[in-house]
């Protein structure tokens, strides 16, 4: 028996899952039974992470990938999302990265970035993360 | 300048009170917010999770906020950004200050103070060591990488359990950052269990409960921590301690409801949630004036801001339209056995349509809860959870019949039992 919390919502079950049959206990709800037989199997994670945005009023655009990727690709995700970087503005849903790592997910934009003249002490190429405070 | 609602902060509790407010019928609504842009804390809170109370999906904090966002435009509320409210008075004056129109002061109909909470920081835990560049609250770092684009550090070690926390070792690590240990001086985690599971399990980040940081070192920049265990008083047990090379320190050990405006204005304050006491239709002893969100009291779930807000939207728009609630005997919510607060803390029966929903936090971890509501010493309605911990706050409805028997005594009171729970 594998014993692991859930995190598909905030209330945090504490499933059990049969390493043979996949057979889930513990669960509020059937959402969570599926996310116990599909964690041991092939567990999967939206990725949420930021990327430079250039011509903006902040320096950074969030992004997520629009469906959950193998929890072994996320740092491939992290990686294609490095050398990243677009112009506002921005709309909420965008598609920054088609098909991100060839698998079926794009990373997309979540929040709208209306372009706009960027203020003097924040100017740069908008590659940030290599500024240590 | 004549408002029927103004809305103090433009963040997820803002926005929906002054959504809520026009969708009452109040024709003019402002928000005013210090910011230079709506949405508060959400464009910050870059991960997903929020929203599937309220929306039944998972969508990340900039979203949610996106979809108020929008609400509010189409709502036809005024939005004034880049502008601090200095006073709030119980006349319903409302003083702002703002680069382009400078000061103004204007008169509302009714006022929501929706200003949100702030961190606790080092000066308010006291942490002994010396005072180099790198220690920072987790709220401050995350704006610092998800918004303004800077690393705060390589190698950090995380103090306080709470959900901003658990989210930014997640953050930190997969921005290349090393994140050493999360440190929790209780003996269980101040965040939820899926923190705990997918933010340090998933990349092992290694949680040490009941224990903390007894000494920072560094001249210019912290060079590293020593992490002691504490016994049940949170006294630190000599020996056994272990030392940290790192060069950041964040901080997750709490917020405060903002309310200096609350405070300013003579509002009743309530010391436990150290935010305004309300009725049940967040109203506080000061009539016309309303508060929701973290300003009241602090929430773990935007969801539940946005029903509370939503209330305090409608109430406000009744009040600044000339309605009042019925007069009629008020009743105290206690916070009896194993309760740390309540809100509403007062409730006038016969303003509540069918039930008031109360919220609680509990004292302690139990197993098997029992969540009684009682009147006169007797359980009225029990409420049974399999667990329930501080970290998670409660809300039991109490029916309008109920109140009304408890109005004869003055008070009702929320307590709670179960077995003790470890970790």
């Amino acid at each position: 028996m594998a014993e692991l919390i859930c995190i598909v919502c905030p209330r945090g079950c504490l499933l059990h899952v049969d390493e043979q049959s996949g057979a889930v206990t513990g669960q509020g709800c059937a959402r969570g039974e599926a996310y116990g037989a599909k964690e041991l199997r092939n567990p999967t994670r939206v990725v949420t992470s930021t990327v430079a945005v250039t011509g903006a009023v902040h320096r950074r655009l969030p992004v997520k990938t629009d469906r959950e990727v193998p929890k072994a690709l996320i740092w491939d995700v992290m990686r294609a999302l490095r050398g990243v970087r677009v112009a506002a503005p921005v709309r909420c849903g965008q598609v920054i990265l088609p098909n991100v790592c060839g698998g079926e997910a794009s990373v997309v934009a979540t929040r709208d970035m209306a372009a706009q003249a960027v203020p003097a002490d924040t100017a740069g190429d908008g590659q940030a993360l290599i500024h240590y405070l | 300048m004549m408002y029927d609602v103004i809305v103090v902060g433009g963040g997820p509790a803002g926005l929906a009170a002054a959504c809520a407010a026009r969708r009452q019928g109040a024709a003019r609504v402002l928000v005013a917010e210090r910011d230079g842009e709506l949405g508060g804390i959400l464009n910050q809170c870059i991960h997903s999770g929020f929203g599937l109370h309220y929306f039944q999906e998972e969508l990340t904090g900039p979203e949610y906020a996106r979809r108020f966002i929008e609400k509010l435009r189409e709502s036809g509320a005024d939005v004034m950004t880049d502008t601090m409210v200095t006073a709030v008075t119980r006349d319903l004056r409302v003083s702002v200050l703002s680069p382009r129109d400078g000061v103004q002061t204007l008169s509302a109909g009714a006022v929501v103070l929706t200003m949100g909470c702030r961190e606790r920081t080092r000066g308010a835990i006291a942490i002994p060591g010396a005072r180099p560049a790198g220690v920072l609250t987790a709220g401050a770092a995350q704006k610092y990488i998800n918004v303004e684009g800077y690393a705060v550090g390589r190698r950090v070690i995380i103090l306080g359990s709470g959900d901003i926390g658990l989210i930014m070792a997640r953050r930190l690590t997969l921005e290349g950052a090393r994140v050493l240990a999360c440190v929790e001086a209780q003996p269980q985690p101040g965040g939820l269990a899926r923190n705990i599971a997918q933010c340090l399990r998933d990349y092992d980040i290694p949680l040490y409960l009941s224990h903390t940081i007894t000494d920072i070192r560094g001249r210019r920049r912290v060079e590293g921590v020593t992490v002691s265990r504490v016994d049940a008083h949170m006294r630190p047990i000599p020996g056994g301690e272990m030392d940290f090379a790192c060069d950041t320190v964040l901080l997750s050990v709490g917020l405060i409801p903002e309310n200096e405006l609350t405070q300013a204005a003579g509002i009743p304050m309530d010391e436990r949630t150290r935010g305004a006491w309300v009725y049940e239709d967040m109203q506080t002893g000061a009539p016309g004036i309303f508060a929701a969100g973290n300003a009241l009291h602090v929430h773990d779930f935007v969801d539940f801001v946005t029903e509370e807000s939503t209330r305090a939207g409608e109430a406000a728009a009744r009040y600044a339209a000339g309605e009042r609630p019925p007069d009629g005997r008020q009743i105290t919510v206690c916070a009896g056995d194993g309760v740390a607060y309540t809100v509403p803390q007062r409730v006038r029966p016969d303003n509540v349509p069918r039930a008031a929903d109360v919220f609680f936090r509990v004292r302690r971890p139990l197993r098997d809860a029992r969540i009684q509501i009682c009147v006169a010493g007797e359980a009225a309605h029990t409420h049974r959870r399999a667990r329930v911990a501080p970290a998670e706050m409660e809300r039991v409805p109490v029916p309008r019949a109920t109140l009304q028997r408890a109005a004869a005594i003055g008070e009702l009171t929320i307590r709670v039992e179960g077995e003790e729970a470890h970790g």
